[in-house]
Parts: structure tokens; sequence; C-alpha cells
């Protein structure tokens, strides 16, 4: 592999190939002294980040440090990003500076394509930790760890995906991912909140989630992405969390052994009860866990070999 | 350097150095050396822990515990140590996939660590195998048991058991095949290969 950009044509094997990874690491550093690994000593890995982050950048750069990579973050504010640098001489100026892996997140979908473009003759690898609405398959990938880890599989898992899938890199990403892991996913989410195209994507589509829920293994909640919205696309925050929210009246209806999902960062009491993110089949903190050991993975398949099997 | 998976079949000239028989008779005798050479059974001394190299050293090192076990009537963990991400060459080569690490329980802090692996070569696999045990402890001490030395060491490491030393030379290729991973046990040298590692 020479980039990781979506999860959408990612095929079954190298997907599956990058979670056993993660899942090897996993067991390596488990209780162990030292959690270091001198696997990529001497790699550089920048992270660029023009949207806010916590977990996913964080985890990187423990994931790039864990593994020995010189790591360095960029964000917009505090680079001459904010002097009227362009993406391009952005990440060209990373890339002349010895970066081996470049790790962007931006406001832009397709950024992370354009970015493998311009970095394609510097050799760099481009990993996308968010483009736009587009994909965070980063996050697809540790939200499948997880479920593999509580279900033991993915194959014919019924999965369902609540909430604004019309603004979720996350849900695309799942939606690919998943699918290709052999999943069935069901999206549920109010007719405003899902994109056009919807019917064209491997997913049956419904309106009301206590119909689905009975039936599921696991149930991945999304945040309501205020901060992309412009425009009104449900009456109120109460009606929604009403219609489509997590409560534990809800809960309830879920089968006893099925999971509960959520990427980050939450709304408690809007898509999902308080009571819900700490309950003992939330695998939110576990989410976070698997996330660094499935970044570990991507840097590993990017970075450690001689590049010969790369795209 | 075409990548090629470690025991893939070719069709050489190939001869049998042991046969399945010749495999556990050997196997046999290295427990007794490391139930000797460990003093196993002494008082206040803790069995040594074996772990195994994957992919063939794990189920020898699980073999050879039993074989201890039965021997010596102490009972010897047994574990495995991958190195993948420990070697010198990752970088040479198209990316690995990882193998299993089981460390068992007991851990490997003030143990005796006997590392177990099918064939010794150039050494650089052993080295990364120490290098992989200090992240995990602090073992007493490491002894090393391989099945075949077939020589060419590359670094200063020897083995402490060593099943059966060949001379071989670089282009040939010694092959361990053992039940749990080829369906059956042999080892066997082919002529010619090419591409030696």
């Amino acid at each position: 592999m020479r980039h990781l950009l979506t999860t959408e044509g990612l095929a079954a094997d190298d997907a599956t190939a990058l979670l056993d990874t993660a899942d090897e690491l996993k067991r390596t550093l488990l209780g162990r002294e030292v959690r270091k690994l001198p696997t990529l000593r001497g790699r550089t890995v920048v992270t660029m980040f023009y949207e806010n982050s916590t977990r996913t950048r964080v985890s990187f750069e423990i994931a790039g440090k864990w593994m020995s990579a010189d790591v360095i973050n960029v964000s917009a504010s505090g680079s001459s990003v904010g002097k009227g640098e362009s993406l391009r001489d952005t990440a060209l100026t990373l890339a002349a500076a010895g970066a081996d892996c470049v790790i962007a997140r931006h406001p832009a979908s397709g950024a992370a394509h354009r970015l493998a473009g311009w970095l394609a003759e510097a050799g760099t690898s481009v990993v996308n930790a968010g483009d736009g609405t587009h994909e965070h398959p980063t996050q697809a990938l540790l939200d499948a760890a997880t479920l593999r880890e509580r279900l033991g599989g993915l194959k014919d898992r019924r999965i369902a995906i609540v909430g604004d899938v019309l603004h979720s890199r996350v849900a695309r990403s799942n939606v690919h991912l998943l699918a290709t892991l052999g999943a069935e996913v069901v999206l549920v989410a109010p007719p405003t909140l899902l994109p056009v195209g919807v019917r064209s994507w491997p997913v049956t589509v419904s309106h009301d989630l206590d119909a689905e829920l009975p039936a599921l293994d696991a149930v991945m909640m999304l945040r309501v992405q205020a901060e992309r919205m412009h425009g009104a696309f449900f009456p109120s925050a109460r009606e929604y969390s009403i219609a489509y929210g997590l409560n534990e009246a809800r809960l309830r209806l879920l089968p006893e052994d099925a999971v509960v999902l959520h990427p980050g960062p939450m709304l408690r009491g809007m898509e999902i009860g308080s009571a819900v993110a700490d309950a003992p089949r939330s695998a939110i903190t576990e989410q976070v866990r698997n996330g660094v050991h499935v970044r570990m993975a991507v840097l590993y398949h990017l970075l450690a070999g001689d590049g010969a099997d790369r795209d | 350097m075409a990548p090629r998976p470690r025991g893939a079949t070719e069709p050489a000239a190939q001869r049998e150095l042991l046969s399945a028989g010749d495999v556990a008779r050997t196997i046999a005798r290295m427990a007794h050396q490391v139930i000797e050479k460990t003093a196993l059974g002494a008082e206040q001394e803790p069995p040594p822990v074996l772990l195994g190299i994957p992919t063939r050293g794990t189920p020898l090192a699980a073999r050879l515990a039993a074989r201890i076990t039965e021997f010596s009537g102490v009972d010897v963990p047994a574990g495995a140590l991958d190195v993948t991400l420990y070697r010198d060459d990752l970088r040479r080569r198209p990316t690995r996939p990882l193998e299993q690490t089981q460390v068992p329980g007991t851990g490997i802090d003030d143990r005796v660590v006997v590392l177990v692996d099918d064939v010794l070569f150039s050494g650089r696999t052993i080295r990364a195998a120490l290098d992989a045990l200090r992240d995990h402890g602090r073992p007493r001490s490491v002894q090393l048991a391989v099945l075949v030395d077939r020589g060419h060491r590359e670094l200063p490491i020897r083995a402490d058991y060593v099943g059966k030393n060949v001379p071989t030379s670089r282009s040939e290729d010694v092959s361990v095949r053992l039940a749990e991973v080829d369906g059956h046990d042999a080892v066997l040298l082919r002529a010619g290969r090419e591409d030696a590692r």
C-alpha cells in the first residue's frame, strides 16, 4: 500500500491484513513495560490538521511514536497556512523537508486525493485523516477492529449507522468497509440527513430506529454536525433526540450482546444518552484504544516495507 | 529479488536430511539436553520459559516443552515471540504480515528463556529476537535451541542446543517441515537456489 485515502475500493484482503496487524500489535504490546517498537526508526511522519481534532491526531501521534517514527504536528493555526499558503505548497514543503508520510485532515472533500497526486513524485505516503464529508478510513478501520473483537467477526452481522449520515465521513467510510467485510449495513436517519445517491450504496435505509434495534448486532451513533449544517435539517434538537437519540429505553430494545459505538466527540443527551455512553455494552473507550493499534498498523503497512508492494 | 514464502515448494533436486522419525528423536534428545543444562527439577530453580520464533519455531517450542515435561515431570511454559517488528531487513522487502506473539503468563523476568527456531542461518533473526525480548522483560539468561544449524553466521551468535549441524552452501535451501504447519515432519536440503536470503 502506498496511501490510505478511502475505504471505498479497499480490497477485503488488504483491509483484513490491516486489522490482523492491528490485532497482533495490540497483543504484542499488552502488559509490556516498554511500549516502544523500533520498526519505523528513521521515518518521519507529519500530521497536517486543518480542522480540530483530539483523538485522531493524538492517536496518530502515539501510534507513530510507539513505532519509533519521528512525529511532527502541523496545524492550520500557527503555521504558514495562516499567511495564505496553499495546501499544495504546504504539502510540498513538508515533503521537501523530509516527511515520509503526511497524515492530513482537511475540511474539503477530496483534499487527501489531491495531496496524494501532488506528492506522488516525492514518494511521500498520504493518509486521509478525514476530508470534509467524504471519508475517514482509519476511523472505519478502528470501528471494524472493535466490532471484530466484540462480535468475533463481521460476516453477516447487522450493523446500524444512525444519525447525520449526510455530513458524516465516518458513515461513508464505515458503509464501504463494513460491506466489504461482509456485514449488512442499515442507515437510520431522517430523510433530510441522508445524502443524494444513498440508494447506490451497499446498504438498506430506514427512518425508524425502534423498528431496527431488536435485530442489530451493533449500533453506531453519529454526531449531529452542526458546524457543517447551513439550513434546517430537523425541527429542533429535542425532536431529533426523541426520534433518533439512543436513550436508555431504546438500549433495552437492543439484543443483550449488541454493541454500541460512537466515533466521538459525543454530544451527550443529543444523539446518545449519558448512561448509554457509559454502559458496559458501549465500546466507545475501546474504539479509542483500538485506534492507536489500527493507526500503528496503517503506518506499518505504508512505511515499513521496501515499497515493492505499493500501488 | 522475487519474494518467496518461506518453505514454498519448487521442483529442484532435494535431499532428506531428517525423516519424521529423526525429527521426533532429535527433539527428544534436545529436551534431555535442556533438562541437564538448566538443572531442571533442582530446588529453587524456576523452570525455563520456551519461546518459539514463528512460523515453525512456535510448534517446535510447544513440542520441546511437552517432551521436557514428559521426561522431567516439571511443567515448562511455552509461547511464541514474533520478531518481525525488530528485523533489520524490513525496508529491503515488501511489508511482511505479523505473526503471533504469546508470552506465557509467568512472564520472562528473572527466568531462563530458551529461544526456539527451526533453522539457524545468518543469526539476524536471533538478533531481532534478543531485541524483542528486551522489551518484554529482563530474563536471567537467554539460550538458543535450533533444529538445524546450517552455518553462514553474519553475527556473533551461537546455539546452545542444536538438533543437527548441516554444512551447506549459501545457495542451498534448508526447509523444515512440521506437521502443525505443513502436514508432515521432515527436514529437506534443496540445491541451487539463486536468491539465498
